[in-house]
């Protein structure tokens, strides 16, 4: 009875500080240390926001041509619609109120990111795994496909993807996948590579699990620090080619204008002093890319194991 | 006992490395026998193929390496040429293993539930809850006071102690009839040592489980081991029941690696130590390979000496073996 008594108080102490510092916990307060970084989530979670919400923010839905007059074309910010509500940051080439159409444009900027970020990073992480858990020759290959893939420009291998698949945002997706997935792959070999000598997987394996199991279940919740960052900055990427691409002209249809697009549509008319057609949707995404990699940054901070105080 | 099937036999085993450099006879022609019940230590320095010869028996050696001959029969099953799915079932349910480093063998980011649930559910067709209950009922048997609150912790915030009684509750929870415990203790301190070790013999005196108790430390195999193999460059070299060979030893390397122990020497005196090192496993000349360090080596030690019965239970692969009188301090 006595030594069970012993043992208990013995170990309450620990079981406080676990208690205080789950290591979610400690995350989250390392995270927001930064004055930067909460800024910069904060400003992520006010574009989320904008974007998801964006029918019912905005005064106008820039995709219901019923709603746009070619009339109001180029106005300036300021100016008052026919139908009484403020063009806040002026309207583009074809009658559009330019705040509507960055907060929609924002929707599909976001969303054609994350989910082709996510896409690739299930592909990649995937691959990268079974690189690292198999070896030998079945690596070698898979590393100098990913080695091929990341020689050429990503913008290239985009362009000419969406050259023979024609414009949609499905295509879109597809060409930001192949150019991203290799990113992915190459983290997640190298961290489950020294995981994989670890006597945890070896333990795992002495307890009859299957490969499968080990390498989901087992070493790839150890990869996630430094995927998460990888995610964060890879989205950013996605948003900013979707952008050049659409800038371009390849990317998504007149009709349903991402922030690229916008941007292109209205710089024709810098010069002439309309400024706005191409200057606000500019500061959306250059807002969002910065607050992204911001959030990145910090979590490369708080995630990297060297740099913990 | 003898004419009853062991629970484990090893006949001749050798493992080999293949590597550049060339061939690494990591083990070379082991031997040894384990029955229900009983405890066996495996005795060596680093590198004498102890890990190996574990590694081997649930077939788990991993490329370059390879069991090249031999056999190993667990209950009378032939473990050397079975194959891959049957491995994975046997692992973890009839054998499991115990390692060296506590802090390393439990899944940092998995809570100690999740990680014994899915050992249970590996081999027992069992829904979470009942996985639980078992998991549960195993943390108590190896003696940790409130197992429903351990389940729920993580691993790093149980102490090095602790996660060893995980680690072996793990290893008990499907009732195996081998365990293979790799240097359980060595990362451990003294007093926690001696709790794990009482807390793994009585387990395996309770269940009829076999243990092979791998270590270096010759202290720790007196008091649990029934019996003592000493391993050297791949080989065993003596075994023996372990009081035998501990009062009496008869090879030169047990009886140094006994002398090397610093409770046999006095205060202020220097340490008695085996000369030289452990020779490298990569092209092992023949002969005796502990003849370079032996200091009664003589020219017939060029050749491989044959294992010999000097009394009953006793072997020893040595030419010129220890005396009485050369035993006394």
């Amino acid at each position: 009875m006595t030594t069970t008594a012993d043992q208990d108080t013995e170990i309450a102490p620990t079981e406080l500080a676990g208690q205080l510092q789950t290591p979610f916990r400690r995350f989250v307060s390392d995270f927001f240390e930064s004055w930067v970084a909460t800024v910069a989530f904060a400003l992520f979670l006010v574009i989320v926001f904008g974007a998801l919400f964006a029918p019912l923010i905005s005064p106008q839905d820039p995709y219901d041509l019923a709603q746009v007059d070619v009339m109001e074309s180029r106005l300036p910010p300021g100016s008052k619609s026919y139908q009484g509500y403020t063009f806040l940051l002026g309207t583009d080439g074809a009658g559009r109120d330019l705040f509507s159409a960055i907060l929609y444009g924002l929707r599909i900027s976001l969303s054609v990111g994350v989910v082709s970020g996510i896409i690739a990073m299930i592909i990649g992480s995937s691959v990268g795994l079974t690189a690292a858990y198999c070896g030998g020759r079945v690596e070698a290959l898979i590393m100098r496909i990913v080695d091929l893939q990341l020689s050429f420009p990503a913008i290239l291998i985009a362009l000419m993807l969406l050259a023979v698949f024609g414009k949609g945002v499905d295509k879109i997706m597809i060409a930001l996948v192949t150019v991203q997935w290799a990113y992915y792959a190459r983290t997640v070999r190298s961290t489950a590579i020294v995981e994989r000598q670890k006597e945890y997987v070896e333990a795992a394996r002495c307890l009859g699990l299957s490969h499968k199991r080990v390498l989901f279940h087992h070493i790839l919740p150890n990869c996630l620090a430094p995927l998460i960052v990888v995610v964060t900055v890879q989205t950013a990427h996605a948003i900013a080619l979707e952008a050049t691409l659409s800038f371009l002209g390849v990317g998504l249809p007149q009709t349903e204008p991402s922030l690229g697009l916008l941007i292109s549509n209205g710089f024709e008319y810098m010069l002439s002093g309309r400024y706005w057609i191409s200057f606000f949707p500019g500061i959306a995404l250059l807002l969002t890319i910065v607050s992204i990699n911001l959030v990145g940054d910090q979590l490369r901070d708080v995630l990297n194991p060297r740099l913990q105080r | 006992m003898t004419d009853q099937v062991p629970t484990l036999e090893v006949v001749d085993l050798a493992t080999h490395f293949f590597t550049k450099a060339g061939i690494v006879k990591a083990v070379d022609g082991v031997s040894f026998s384990v029955g229900a019940g009983e405890v066996v230590g495996l005795v060596g320095e680093s590198g004498s193929g102890k890990t190996v010869t574990g590694f081997s028996i649930v077939g788990l050696v991993d490329p370059p390496g390879k069991v090249v001959s031999g056999s190993i029969r667990l209950k009378g099953e032939d473990l050397v040429h079975a194959n891959a799915e049957r491995l994975r079932e046997i692992r973890g349910n009839q054998v499991a293993m115990i390692f060296q480093d506590p802090m390393m063998t439990l899944n940092p980011v998995l809570r100690i539930d999740t990680q014994m649930i899915e050992a249970v559910r590996a081999h027992r067709e069992l829904n979470r809850a009942a996985a639980r209950e078992v998991a549960r009922n195993a943390l108590g048997q190896v003696g940790i006071p409130s197992p429903n609150e351990r389940l729920k912790a993580y691993p790093h915030q149980l102490s090095g102690g602790m996660r060893q009684r995980v680690a072996i509750a793990i290893a008990f929870v499907n009732k195996p009839d081998l365990i293979i415990a790799d240097e359980p203790t060595t990362a451990l301190d003294v007093t926690i040592q001696a709790q794990i070790i009482h807390e793994a013999q009585t387990l395996c005196r309770q269940t009829g489980t076999a243990l092979i108790w791998i270590t270096h430390d010759l202290a720790v195999v007196a008091g649990l081991a029934d019996r003592i193999c000493v391993m050297y460059a791949g080989r065993i070299v003596e075994a023996g029941p372990s009081d035998d060979v501990l009062d009496r030893p008869m090879h030169p390397y047990t009886a140094g690696l006994i002398g090397s122990v610093p409770t046999h020497n006095k205060r202020g005196e220097r340490l008695r130590q085996i000369p030289g090192m452990t020779p490298s496993l990569l092209n092992l000349p023949p002969g005796c390979a502990f003849r370079s360090r032996c200091a009664n080596a003589q020219s017939n030690c060029q050749q491989t000496p044959d294992e010999t019965t000097p009394f009953d239970g006793r072997r020893l692969r040595c030419h010129h073996p220890m005396t009485a009188i050369e035993r006394q301090p």
